[in-house]
């Protein structure tokens, strides 16, 4: 070792972060992982994913596809016959037309999707409004881009669905797009045809552009899922993010899309192709047939999701947890402010008391404070036993 | 398809406050068309699927194919009719293909399902043959797979 490198000073992994990762706050629910992991015989209604397992004709085309040697790369965009059969569908589903050539990209989960719009939509300093109580990653990865977010409450006399003052009064000249994500996690809200179109105005007075995460667009339990990208003149504006993690249980193959303005979509592509290169190869051909011949089971699982949210939600309002009908996803979030304690001391005692986990209304923002977030996507049977232990609780309060 | 039938088909032990929650009716109402639905022998009975391979007094299954005269007037039905009225026969079905009659039958073991085959179903008046095949091992019984395999597990907390 050389004379002048012997008195080297401590290492501090510290400075050499990020700023904007560094003063990332952690997750909140890391808390109550940790709890519930170390409790045996603990219900968890925290889990944001369905519990069902991926639709086995789904998995085997997968497996056949893997022993055929499909282990290439994809084009960055995606699959051809992915791209196509999810324009099919917007088609039909939506009466959109987007070109599966230009205006469509197949991004590793919907969470890459979301990463990649505000990268490819902010400049630094530009902000994006994000109406909250919603997923927890969308305002990390707007810091990330180098952007600003600016949170909107919503409420529950609106039954969570965004209001047009609230957005108006966030409104900055630097203000550049603006979050939907509904059906929205956590509150199972939706927005219909009028409440959107309330909203357009001032996507339009204000040049913005929206980036609507409809992930749970195919649980919507009252009539179809409405995107803003279907109001007049507003398709050119938003980028459409979904996925098929929660629609056709496959949460872990991580692959989602998103769907725009071929220049916009093309930005995203950009980025995506030094980072990503492609969404899993393997992945894409389970979504392919997911997409082509799943619709019995997905909507086999839906059924039972709904069959499960009347049971649940009645049973939250009938033991004195009161819940607004939540009307897509799977997510109930009953109101707990006639306790006056805290979403988190609530959430934390009952997991100690009665051996239930929920995840507290505040880590989804502010504005979830006074709420649990009670996910309905685990068996009946859990589900009433939950709902006993809850009652036992309350009784106790 | 009928909802409560839906629920009830898949779970035997629904109760009528169960099936009024999922269903969001009320319960008076959901037990009343339960009952409509049992008097118009709809529903015939609730029975208890049970994996017999896990117990030590196992009962053997078999499944027999028939080939039998067709009769004038009676049909299969004659013949079909008596072979259910044994108590050692769980399902009698008429099938297309190369037999007639798909029976499934139980017994203690293999001896007594042979001798019961022998002395019962094959003299019959009307069954020309039968072909008996001894189940092994049940995979899957209706729509219940019986295979022990660990569920997959879900991360306890996500977001």
């Amino acid at each position: 070792m050389k004379q002048s490198l012997k008195n080297i000073p401590a290492w501090n992994a510290d400075t050499h972060l990020n700023q904007a990762v560094r003063n990332m706050p952690p997750s909140g629910i890391r808390k109550f992982f940790d709890l519930v992991s170390e409790m045996e015989g603990a219900i968890s209604l925290g889990v944001g994913e369905p519990d069902f397992v991926t639709p086995w004709h789904v998995r085997e085309a997968c497996i056949y596809s893997l022993e055929s040697g499909n282990t290439h790369y994809t084009s960055n965009k995606g699959m051809p016959e992915l791209r196509e059969v999810i324009c099919d569908q917007a088609f039909t589903d939506l009466g959109l037309d987007y070109d599966p050539v230009e205006e469509i990209l197949i991004t590793t989960g919907v969470s890459e999707a979301v990463d990649l719009a505000f990268r490819a939509t902010l400049n630094p300093g530009d902000e994006a409004i994000v109406p909250e109580p919603c997923y927890v990653a969308y305002t990390p990865d707007i810091v990330l881009a180098g952007g600003v977010p600016k949170t909107v409450p919503t409420r529950l006399k609106d039954e969570f669905r965004v209001q047009p003052e609230d957005i108006a009064r966030a409104m900055t000249e630097k203000t550049r797009s603006l979050l939907l994500s509904y059906p929205n996690n956590p509150t199972g809200a939706i927005m219909t045809r009028s409440d959107l179109e309330e909203l357009a105005d001032l996507v339009v007075e204000n040049d913005l552009i929206v980036i609507s995460d409809e992930v749970y667009a195919k649980l919507s339990y009252s009539g179809s899922h409405v995107s803003f990208a279907q109001l007049e003149g507003m398709k050119e504006r938003t980028i459409i993010l979904n996925g098929l993690s929660k629609s056709h249980a496959m949460t872990g193959w991580r692959v989602g899309y998103a769907m725009g303005d071929p220049n916009l979509v093309g930005a995203m592509t950009k980025i995506h192709q030094y980072t990503m290169l492609s969404a899993p190869t393997m992945a894409q051909v389970a979504a392919v047939e997911a997409m082509q011949k799943g619709e019995d089971e997905m909507l086999r699982m839906k059924h039972e999701y709904d069959l499960r949210r009347r049971l649940f939600v009645s049973g939250l309002n009938r033991i004195g947890l009161d819940c607004f009908e939540p009307r897509g996803a799977f997510y109930a979030f009953p109101s707990i402010q006639r306790w006056g304690i805290s979403s988190e001391e609530f959430a934390e005692r009952l997991l100690r008391e009665q051996k239930v986990a929920v995840v507290p209304g505040n880590v989804f923002g502010p504005s979830g404070e006074g709420f649990l977030r009670c996910s309905y996507a685990t068996s009946r049977e859990e589900l009433i036993e939950a709902l006993d232990r809850m009652e036992t609780f309350i009784k106790g309060l | 398809m009928n909802e409560i039938l839906e629920i009830l088909s898949e779970n035997a032990k629904a109760s009528a406050s169960e099936i009024a929650a999922l269903l969001g009716r009320s319960e008076t109402d959901v037990a009343r068309e339960i009952k409509e639905l049992e008097d118009a022998g709809i529903i015939r009975k609730y029975i208890t699927l049970i994996n017999w391979e896990k117990l030590d007094q196992s009962l053997v299954f078999a499944v027999l194919e028939l080939k039998v005269a067709l009769q004038r007037k009676t049909g299969y039905d004659a013949v079909a009719e008596r072979i259910a009225n044994f108590s050692e026969v769980d399902s009698v079905r008429l099938i297309s293909g190369g037999h007639d009659l798909s029976i499934t039958v139980r017994g203690k073991s293999m001896k007594d399902v042979a001798y019961f085959v022998a002395e019962k179903i094959a003299p019959l008046e009307g069954v020309q043959s039968t072909c008996t095949h001894f189940i092994l091992k049940s995979y899957k019984e209706h729509g219940v797979i019986l295979t022990d395999k660990p569920k997959p597990k879900r991360l306890v907390i996500t977001p």
